[in-house]
């Protein structure tokens, strides 16, 4: 007995003796904060936060993987004391939040019908499921069992809704799910998601050059939830009362209803919710992630510039706009009229985006006021350069510099920087050109009171560049065209006036590069038109004169287009340092391009700030579209006539600089957000009928 | 060399542990969801099986047969085994850190694993040499992986059958154990 006891004793000593001195050898040094916040943590081991235990919990919020707030049974409590080990305030780190990122995949038809299968992994594992749609939800409800928070639940279409005040972002879900539907990220992780072949993306949002969730906020309009709508907006697009006015909406070309039916005015819709919020009188909150110290200077105040800056501050960065003119806006105040857009409106956008915590110092002009190299010196770390294209081409004929003759840009931001909208103007002007800014410069000469305003374009009204219902609003207005006419020179008087514009008709002849027939002169058809004010209107380019102090070391490779030449993923330019986007990066283009581009530097900087390599996804889709998602035809769809655009009548708005295009009724919002079939990727079935008919 | 052939066949296949012996049921059911955890699990054993094998082996000859203790077998087994996984986990951290991601989180589950302590009490039961008694553990072990290997391909494959709905989940999957173990039956007739 005693033998037994003491060889007991031996052996439990031998092993104690062992794992000791064991422990001591093979100790592998943790951070010693972790068994402090896992003293914190409740100690159940249930698996709740997402993680296998507390210690492994622990581990992950040192790590700074998981917020203070992790342990979900130990409550605020704990979060607290985690946070004070950890030296954070408990609600510093960014909370996960699961979302559906498919809607409707229910109504993809089905590939084939079998009802054993009876959890999503086991559909997953039959032919990626029994729907069409390769992408999509399968329904089974996979995620919904394994969350622990009761959090997710069957909604009535068919999909899983999530909870967002139950959802504490543990991932369980997002493991569950074989299909990647339900993801379980970061705001500052949705803000730098791009769209991505695996995507489930409506034709729409592939088109968006700022790849706003379409379909997503007009459902959201559709059941009334007017703030969801513009959060959805704001999480791709942080100016959306300019995109809502002038936006010539790409999107809705490649419309599904619009196939068959013409296009959802996504437009209107978007105008609709963001006047809404302007007109409420109260912003929705705009959550930004805590601070990182790291400091950006964003130069150029456009919509590149202040998209970027929107994004970058929401990353948590500071940012510093520097704006060459006395206010923010770039060519959205400077160059679109106040008819289409007005200052009012702009200055309550741009407010919004500044009191996030972004700082703006105006009449600051890089290569005047300050070099990119004094940015570097003064701390900035990453410097994105959104300078626009301000410089007009000059169309290149003799005479072009007598007095009386204007370019357009130079003309536009003339009359938007004077303070009540007017500047001096002659009684008969022409317009060389055909794009948006020629039309812009028309319209606004009507309205300063010119007698007769003409455009003189070298194709016919078919070849314009500018958008259709500009176009049109410029005919309803009493613009005169005259077509196929080059001009050949500018005539002046012998005080240096501006008394005509000579041209040369044209004729089209074969189409050229563009695809556009190309302009034949017609020899010997010299014409005068008798003006006195001649505005050239022909395209504009970057600037390059900022960059003439830099050094040679601090200078960025311009193409031949005088753009900067970058990688047009990245917006990387051959200095690793420096961004850019818009229109300076591009060319002259559409607003929504400079804001998409914004974001699209702003996770480059971000990247770059964070030490991360700056580069994209493998997946990337930008631009293209997904084969598959583009039919042919549209069966089952009931023709609905599209919202027309409710706008002032001509006699009023040619005699003033008011708005002319107006916001559509709840009403008719309501309508035209009932008749979006709300598509996603491929699924749509007739037989559902939903929103068809 | 014949003996070893016959006695590996018999401890993989005849005398399946966990289909033959019914040892090891809570991980057999529990790690078979996934193939992936499956793996992870089946390895775990056969690492931890063959040193506990070897481990007890010597306790057994050196101090409980020499000291006449066999009445304290169990106990002492227990114990080994318990600190055998310990310090094995520990050994891993720290010198193997690729293999300790791999086997981590199983290794604690074996600690109280009922196969691993029957095959060592089986190993002194049939009075197996040093030699054998390591063939035979391995053998075991890899009779575990092999029947939790294949039960998790069939429960996954099972997710797409029509199951009635009061028999999903782990009624099904003991269903599948037992025709499993009657089919392992069939190898009673080899040797």
């Amino acid at each position: 007995m005693i033998e037994a006891v003491l060889v007991m004793m031996f052996i439990g000593a031998a092993c104690g003796i062992l794992l000791s001195v064991a422990s001591k050898v093979f100790y592998v040094w943790e951070d010693p904060r972790i068994s402090e916040v896992e003293y914190y943590t409740a100690g159940a081991n249930c698996g709740g936060c997402g993680y296998a235990g507390c210690s492994a919990a622990a581990a992950a919020v040192v790590a700074g993987k998981a917020a203070p707030s992790v342990c979900i049974v130990g409550g605020p409590e704990s979060a607290q004391k985690i946070a004070a080990v950890m030296g954070v305030s408990a609600g510093s780190a960014e909370a996960l939040r699961s979302m559906n990122s498919c809607s409707g995949g229910f109504r993809a038809a089905d590939k084939y019908f079998y009802d054993g299968a009876q959890t999503c992994a086991a559909l997953a594992n039959l032919h990626g499921g029994r729907r069409v749609c390769s992408v999509g939800c399968l329904g089974m409800g996979d995620c919904i069992r394994s969350c622990k928070f009761d959090a997710i639940h069957m909604g009535s279409e068919g999909y899983p809704v999530v909870d967002e005040a139950k959802c504490v972002g543990c991932g369980a879900c997002e493991r569950a799910c074989p299909k990647n539907i339900l993801t379980v990220r970061t705001m500052s992780q949705r803000l730098l998601h791009f769209n991505e072949l695996d995507d489930a993306l409506a034709p729409c949002q592939q088109t968006c050059p700022a790849e706003i969730n379409i379909p997503q906020y007009i459902d959201q309009i559709r059941k009334g939830d007017y703030a969801g709508a513009v959060n959805t907006i704001r999480e791709r697009n942080p100016l959306l009362l300019t995109c809502g006015r002038v936006c010539p909406h790409p999107c809705e070309n490649y419309c599904r209803r619009g196939i068959e039916d013409e296009p959802v005015s996504i437009n209107q819709l978007k105008r609709f919710v963001a006047d809404w919020e302007m007109n409420s009188g109260r912003r929705l909150p705009t959550p930004c992630a805590p601070d990182t110290g790291r400091k950006v200077a964003v130069v150029g105040g456009g919509p590149a510039g202040v998209s970027c800056a929107y994004f970058l501050r929401r990353l948590g960065h500071n940012v510093t706009i520097f704006e060459a003119m006395p206010k923010l806006g770039g060519i959205t105040r400077y160059g679109i009229p106040e008819y289409r857009l007005p200052d009012e409106v702009l200055d309550w956008e741009i407010q919004g985006i500044l009191d996030l915590g972004i700082e703006a110092r105006l009449n600051q002009r890089l290569g005047r006021d300050f070099t990119l190299k004094s940015l570097r010196d003064e701390g900035y770390e990453a410097i994105f350069l959104g300078i626009g294209a301000w410089k007009d081409l000059a169309i290149g004929v003799p005479g072009e510099d007598q007095k009386g003759c204007w370019k357009g840009i130079e003309f536009l931001s003339q009359v938007a920087g004077s303070p009540d909208k007017k500047i001096p103007i002659g009684k008969r002007c022409a317009v060389v050109g055909g794009g948006n800014s020629a039309i812009d410069c028309v319209r606004t000469l009507k309205r300063l009171g010119a007698e007769e305003v003409w455009i003189v374009y070298r194709r016919t009204r078919k070849e314009m560049p500018a958008n259709e219902v500009e176009i049109v609003a410029a005919e309803h207005e009493g613009i005169q065209f005259q077509f196929l006419a080059a001009p050949k020179r500018v005539v002046a008087d012998a005080q240096g006036r501006v008394v005509g514009l000579e041209y040369l008709k044209m004729e089209l002849g074969e189409p050229d590069a563009s695809g556009r027939r190309r302009p034949v002169p017609v020899e010997g058809s010299e014409t005068i038109l008798a003006v006195d004010m001649v505005i050239s209107a022909i395209g504009q380019q970057p600037d390059q004169a900022c960059l003439n102090q830099e050094t040679k070391e601090d200078r960025p490779a311009i193409t031949r287009w005088n753009t900067y030449d970058n990688d047009p993923e990245l917006l990387q330019t051959s200095l690793p340092y420096l961004f850019t986007a818009g229109d300076a990066a591009t060319g002259p283009s559409l607003v929504v391009d400079a804001i998409g581009g914004g974001r699209r530097a702003a996770r480059s900087i971000h990247q770059f700030l964070t030490g991360q390599p700056v580069q994209t996804s493998q997946m990337s889709l930008r631009k293209k579209h997904i084969a598959e998602s583009l039919f042919k035809t549209v069966p089952g769809v009931v023709k609905k006539a599209r919202t027309p655009m409710p706008e002032l009548h001509v006699a009023e708005r040619i005699t003033s600089m008011i708005e002319v295009d107006q916001v559509i009724s709840e009403k008719d919002a309501a309508y035209e957000s009932n008749r979006c079939l709300n598509c996603c990727r491929i699924c749509y079935n007739p037989d559902k009928r939903v929103n068809v008919a | 060399m014949g003996d070893y052939f016959v006695l590996i066949i018999s401890c993989i296949l005849i005398n399946n542990i966990l289909l033959a012996q019914y040892l090891g049921n809570c991980p057999f059911l529990g790690t078979s969801k996934k193939m992936e955890t499956a793996i992870g699990m089946g390895m775990a054993v056969i690492f931890v099986l063959v040193m506990a094998g070897a481990l007890t082996w010597i306790a057994n000859k050196f101090i409980l047969i020499k000291y006449d203790l066999v009445f304290l077998q169990t106990i002492v087994f227990i114990l080994l085994i318990a600190a055998l996984v310990q310090f094995v986990e520990m050994f891993l951290k720290k010198s193997i850190p690729a293999l300790y991601a791999g086997l981590g989180i199983f290794l604690p589950l074996i600690t109280t694993n009922c196969a691993v302590m029957g095959v060592c009490l089986i190993n002194i039961k049939e009075e197996y040499t040093f030699v054998e008694s390591l063939v035979s553990s391995f053998a075991y072990a890899a009779g575990f992986s092999l029947a939790l290997i294949l039960f998790a391909g069939v429960r996954e494959r099972i997710l797409l059958a029509r199951v009635p709905k009061p028999l999903l989940d782990t009624s099904i999957g003991l269903i599948t154990a037992g025709l499993l173990s009657l089919t392992f039956f069939a190898f009673k007739g080899m040797v």
